[in-house]
């Protein structure tokens, strides 16, 4: 029995548009658009790849199985695969405690989730040399116990973690809000436990809301160049994330290899794009019927 | 199942939406609580429910004391303004949600829960819909699942939120019928909240009138209607006519007839309802002259709008029998009579 994918009978009836503008202006407009984005986002695109691949084939393969470059999409993908899960619960119970429930200092904690997109990524990264950097406030006490964090690991992934935190959290805000707390008290007076409304009632009414967030935050996991490049120290092979090996090798005119390694990280962002729109068309059915995006 | 309320009080943020406030609801009851916004109708049924907990006072179910207890430990059937269902699951699924969440222990088998499910959908006459989404059925549909999906946790209570608000006038009449039917082939105890008076009269074997987090009246239909306690019940329930009258001695004239005044001496306001005032052609002892200014025809009743001299408007009905003897129309002089008025002296 196919219960999901019933298609919702929510087909607007075609209608003439009152707001009927001259051909010239809509020719006009449509032209904007598409040079706007043909421009500003094609173009720079297609750049990437035509200069990755600019000395052959031969050269983008070595640029990317060099063993610094492994090294670096190892640790992005790492840092990845710690900072968006880390985000995705963090991002559900803050949006969870903030959209159900009443309680005092929600109004500072909605300016804190903020507080990453307002500052400037060095200060984000800043603040953890000031926190764990030998002369920071908890950098003596870690070092005897030989825990490095900045210039290390651990640093990458706390900067990256607070630059993309309010990217779930932002995207579930507004969409619980929405939703109210009907749902989930008719499901409590039904007699479920609390984790049980949670899962079975909550998660499912926010599920694309939190895929839109996730895919955000990874892309923006993957792609953090300010405050991961304070924190990191540079160290090839060891503490360098793709986009900061992409730009030791710009730097050191190895444009090739740099524009080889940009077009792996762009295309991982490809990748997000795709699966996204890949879901929205599989599930378009019941997005339609759940209403949201 | 015996619901009493002790002294129950509940703010928020400094606004009393219930205040001290005590209430006893016997087995098998339907109580409608009636009130006009703010008047902590909704407040009280859901601290009944155990979505709200007082800040003050006790709720008890038969005797034992639930103020404590969570929703869920209520076993109550809770029906939302707004339905509530779960939308991202089918009718049948939002049916058997109360049974799925059930302990291992006590959940039924799965062809158990189908034969439930389905025997509940038969109950509310939605057979064909166990496979559709929340969003493809209408209003009337939709508040039929929400019923299905309390009764199916078998509860003892019914407790429902403006349960035919949002539905259109003859969606609701049937609802209303239905709804009543159930409760007593079920056995329930009931209780619904309702801003509308003739959804109260017509449904609920007592009704509570309630204004600003107190309870104004409680009493059957017939009672609430015939003698309200107060001002407020007199203009809260159906039409009525405020006259006020200069006190006499130990007498007042509202509309010409002099009434008796028990107790208070002094001026205050007389209540009136439009069919209890006669209206005829010729002067009679006791009638004040007035001057016919509308007449609405309204079906089973003809409202007439009258001029007094020296006084506000005041409205009649009649029966359309009664109004053909008369015939009266527009600009024409009669006679006016109030058989019955209901004298509340100033405070």
């Amino acid at each position: 029995m196919i219960a999901t994918l019933t298609p919702a009978a929510t087909t607007l009836p075609v209608r003439r548009r009152a707001t009927r503008e001259g051909r010239g202006v809509r020719w006009l407009l449509t032209t904007v658009a598409v040079l706007f984005l043909l421009g500003f986002l094609v173009l720079p695109l297609i750049a990437v790849f035509v200069e990755a691949l600019r000395a052959g084939w031969g050269t983008y393969v070595a640029a990317i199985f060099e063993p610094d470059a492994l090294a670096a999409i190892r640790l992005t993908l790492l840092v990845a695969a710690i900072a968006v899960p880390v985000n995705l619960v963090f991002g559900l119970c803050a949006s969870w405690a903030i959209a159900k429930f009443d309680f005092p200092g929600k109004s500072v904690l909605i300016t804190l989730i903020d507080l990453p997109f307002s500052v400037s990524p060095v200060i984000s990264g800043l603040v953890w040399v000031l926190l764990f950097g030998t002369s920071g406030l908890l950098g003596p006490f870690l070092a005897p116990l030989g825990i490095k964090i900045v210039f290390a690991v651990p640093g990458i992934v706390l900067a990256t973690i607070f630059v993309t935190f309010p990217f779930i959290a932002r995207e579930l805000i507004p969409l619980m809000a929405e939703q109210g707390r009907e749902a989930e008290e008719a499901a409590v007076s039904l007699g479920a436990s609390g984790w049980q409304t949670f899962r079975l009632v909550t998660l499912p009414n926010v599920k694309w809301g939190l895929l839109y967030g996730v895919l955000l935050c990874n892309a923006r996991a993957m792609g953090e160049f300010g405050a991961v490049s304070v924190v990191s120290g540079h160290i090839r092979g060891l503490t360098n994330t793709m986009p900061l090996h992409i730009e030791i090798l710009y730097n050191e005119y190895q444009s090739a290899a740099a524009f080889a390694v940009a077009s792996l990280l762009a295309l991982l962002g490809l990748v997000t794009l795709v699966i996204k729109t890949l879901l929205e068309w599989r599930y378009g059915a019941e997005l339609a019927a759940t209403r949201r995006h | 199942m015996t619901i009493t309320v002790k002294g129950v009080a509940k703010e928020f943020g400094g606004f009393r939406a219930v205040d001290d406030l005590d209430l006893i609801i016997h087995e098998g009851e339907l109580v409608a609580l009636l009130g006009p916004s703010g008047s902590g109708k909704t407040t009280l049924l859901r601290i009944i429910a155990g979505l709200e907990f007082p800040d003050r006072g006790q709720v008890l179910f038969n005797g034992d004391d639930a103020t404590a207890r969570a929703v869920g430990e209520r076993a109550v059937g809770f029906v939302f303004q707004h339905y509530a269902l779960f939308r991202h699951m089918t009718v049948f699924e939002n049916v058997a949600f109360g049974l799925r969440v059930k302990p291992r222990a006590q959940r039924p088998s799965r062809p158990e829960i189908t034969r439930r499910v389905h025997e509940l959908l038969r109950l509310v006459q939605l057979e064909g819909m166990a496979q559709r989404y929340p969003t493809q059925l209408s209003g009337g549909q939709r508040q039929r699942v929400a019923l299905a999906r309390a009764l199916a946790i078998e509860p003892r209570v019914l407790l429902l939120d403006e349960p035919f608000g949002a539905l259109d006038a003859q969606v609701r009449k049937d609802l209303r019928r239905w709804l009543r039917r159930l409760h007593q082939e079920m056995g329930l105890t009931s209780v619904f909240v309702t801003h509308d008076q003739e959804e109260a009269l017509e449904l609920a074997d007592r009704v509570v009138v309630m204004n600003k987090g107190r309870i104004e009246q409680i009493g059957a239909p017939a009672e609430i209607y015939d003698r309200p306690a107060n001002p407020f019940v007199y203009e809260f329930l159906g039409q009525v006519n405020r006259v006020p009258y200069r006190g006499e001695g130990n007498t007042a004239r509202v509309l010409g007839r002099s009434f008796a005044l028990e107790g208070t001496a002094g001026d205050g306001i007389a209540y009136v309802r439009p069919e209890e005032i006669e209206i005829s052609r010729e002067p009679r002892p006791d009638s004040v002259p007035a001057l016919v200014r509308h007449v609405t025809a309204l079906g089973p009743v003809i409202r007439i709008d009258l001029d007094l001299e020296g006084s506000d408007p005041v409205e009649v009905s009649l029966p359309p029998a009664r109004w053909r003897d008369l015939c009266v129309t527009k600009g024409d002089a009669v006679h006016l009579r109030p058989a019955n008025v209901r004298i509340f002296p100033a405070a």
